[in-house]
């Protein structure tokens, strides 16, 4: 019995198998083009899922493009949940051995820009903390301060200026200069918003996030530069409201 | 806490009628439509055009952030009718205990005043196939559904109502109808059953039967709710009419005539008018419901004669 669901499954997601046995249509012949109404419903649904998750790889390959190589994806990679605004997670790591994609080495870095954005997008609400609290501590004991960020808060960084490719295609054209991008996606209300970075900062907020002290973070950051300069990035905290709890 | 004029994605500001009452928590015997983020302006506008609303429970399963919000605050203007299209209570395989919890998670706080799910299957062994797949009409398979019927009703502390499918194929092992297949699963399980009279029509075209005779044998003292949609028509390779249940158009006179004829047999239900791709403009999708209110505003003069 089970095996029916098993065969069913499969010829859904490869159109070159038969219709399974057993399924007619009211005449009792072989249900061809009945049983072909699944496999569409099936493979357009997802792909439609996958343009809906990934609009700026959409937009930059186009409509045409994106179907196809969505319809290779969804074939190889079904959902796992129903939850469909959670389908595509393999995407960027399918799109990097993804042979006709390969002359756009910065697609899978703008598909993984679009999966953290939702991750922000869908996020648990949380209350930013009072920062203020802040000032009222000795220096000695804010050094040893470690915060939970709000759930909403993500880092993000790539090798490709992914940020300002996606801004390019989404918000508007401009001249892109920049290459390795860091950035802090933040969603102070409902929509997302992004924070260009540079490596310190992210490193900092890394290691914040990770639940290091201020002072460890703060080592973090320059580490990577030494002109760090920490009352900057704990400004950057306290304007993006990402520190849901001061933990002292 | 977050502000409610931020719940549209744009910085659009809309009226908000105050007068606009809390609902207690029962569908009214009204038509509702099937809940569209990009109608909620429309919607705050001029709530008193609909007299409730349905949501898919999958949309709804996230953390946080909009579509919650929008939720929250819609359901205290509207009752709220949860229909899920994940469970794939026909599985062969055991039901989704994770995604069990999240939907108990939901139905908690939103405390719906209706919940629904398919006669259909859409996950196998891990993968979900976003679709509503059929399944045999056998004394096994009702035996299935009624245990898979059972633990949801047991998990989520409700009853609930099962909806009958758009079928494109039949099965040749199949030795019950779907009528008694249906009453069998609703007699045993205790759920009540979602009528859609859409895949009604389009089961009875594609399968070649009346119905209209269909819906005289329907056990109808089950049903809680009833759908109404349209769909597109095609043929299949033998030159056979092969209609498609795709939520993607304006219901159809015959799907109009049935549901008038459904109400005549078996009374008023809260009737939602689902309109899930090619989703139209808010008036348009407005007038359905007035016209499927205005059916049964007429069948209750004719009723209370």
């Amino acid at each position: 019995m089970s095996a029916f669901q098993d065969t069913f499954t499969s010829a859904l997601l490869d159109p070159a198998q038969p219709t399974p046995n057993g399924l007619i249509d009211p005449n009792g012949r072989v249900a061809g083009k009945r049983f072909d109404v699944y496999r569409n419903n099936v493979v357009h649904s997802l792909i439609d899922a996958m343009g809906d998750a990934f609009p700026a790889v959409k937009k930059i390959v186009g409509e045409d493009f994106f179907d196809a190589m969505a319809g290779v994806y969804v074939r190889a990679h079904p959902p796992k949940t129903p939850m469909m605004m959670f389908y595509g997670q393999d995407f960027p790591a399918f799109l990097r051995g993804f042979g006709p994609a390969q002359s756009l080495p910065y697609l899978p870095d703008v598909a993984a820009l679009e999966l953290a954005r939702r991750d922000c997008y869908h996020a648990a609400d949380a209350d930013p903390a009072d920062a203020m609290i802040l000032t009222t501590l000795a220096p000695e004991a804010l050094m040893e301060t470690r915060f939970e960020l709000v759930p909403s808060a993500v880092l993000f960084q790539s090798e490709n200026p992914a940020h300002s490719i996606w801004q390019f295609n989404m918000v508007e054209p401009f001249q892109i200069t920049a290459t390795h991008e860091w950035v802090l996606l933040t969603r102070p209300e409902m929509d997302v918003m992004a924070h260009n970075l540079d490596a310190a900062t992210y490193a900092f907020l890394r290691a914040i996030q990770n639940n290091e002290t201020l002072a460890i973070s703060a080592d973090a950051g320059l580490a990577i530069d030494p002109k760090f300069d920490l009352s900057t990035a704990i400004g950057l905290m306290m304007r993006t409201q990402i520190i849901h709890q001061v933990k002292s | 806490m977050l502000r409610w004029v931020q719940l549209a994605p744009t910085n659009h500001t809309w009226g908000f009628s105050k007068c606009h009452i809390i609902h207690p928590n029962t569908l009214p015997q009204k038509a509702g439509v099937g809940y569209k983020a990009q109608h909620l302006n429309d919607i705050l506008k001029d709530p008193n055009s609909i007299g409730w609303i349905e949501i898919h429970a999958e949309n709804y399963m996230g953390d946080g952030g909009r579509p919650i919000a929008q939720l929250k605050h819609l359901r205290e203007m509207f009752p709220v009718s949860c229909h899920g299209v994940g469970l794939s209570i026909g599985s062969e395989s055991p039901l989704d205990t994770d995604h069990l919890a999240r939907l108990k998670k939901l139905v908690d706080w939103l405390e719906p005043a209706m919940f629904s799910e398919h006669l259909a299957w859409s996950t196998h062994d891990t993968s979900f196939l976003n679709d509503l797949l059929p399944v045999p009409y056998t004394q096994d398979v009702a035996d299935r559904v009624v245990e898979h019927i059972q633990q949801v009703q047991e998990t989520v502390g409700r009853q609930m109502l099962l909806e009958n499918p758009s079928t494109y194929v039949a099965f040749a092992q199949s030795d019950m109808s779907e009528i008694d297949f249906l009453t069998d699963v609703a007699t045993r399980s205790g759920c009540g059953l979602l009528l859609d009279i859409n895949n009604v029509f389009v089961s009875a075209t594609n399968q070649k039967y009346s119905p209209k005779e269909y819906i005289d044998a329907y056990p109808t003292e089950h049903v809680g709710e009833i759908h109404l949609g349209g769909h597109e028509e095609d043929s299949d390779e033998h030159g056979d009419t092969l209609l498609i249940d795709s939520h993607s158009r304006a219901v159809v006179d015959p799907v109009w005539e049935l549901y008038e004829y459904t109400l005549a047999k078996a009374g008023a239900r809260p009737t939602l008018i689902e309109w899930d791709n090619d989703i139209p403009e808010w008036n348009v999708l407005a007038n359905e419901a007035t016209l499927a209110d205005a059916l049964l505003a007429r069948h209750n003069q004719i009723a209370a004669q």
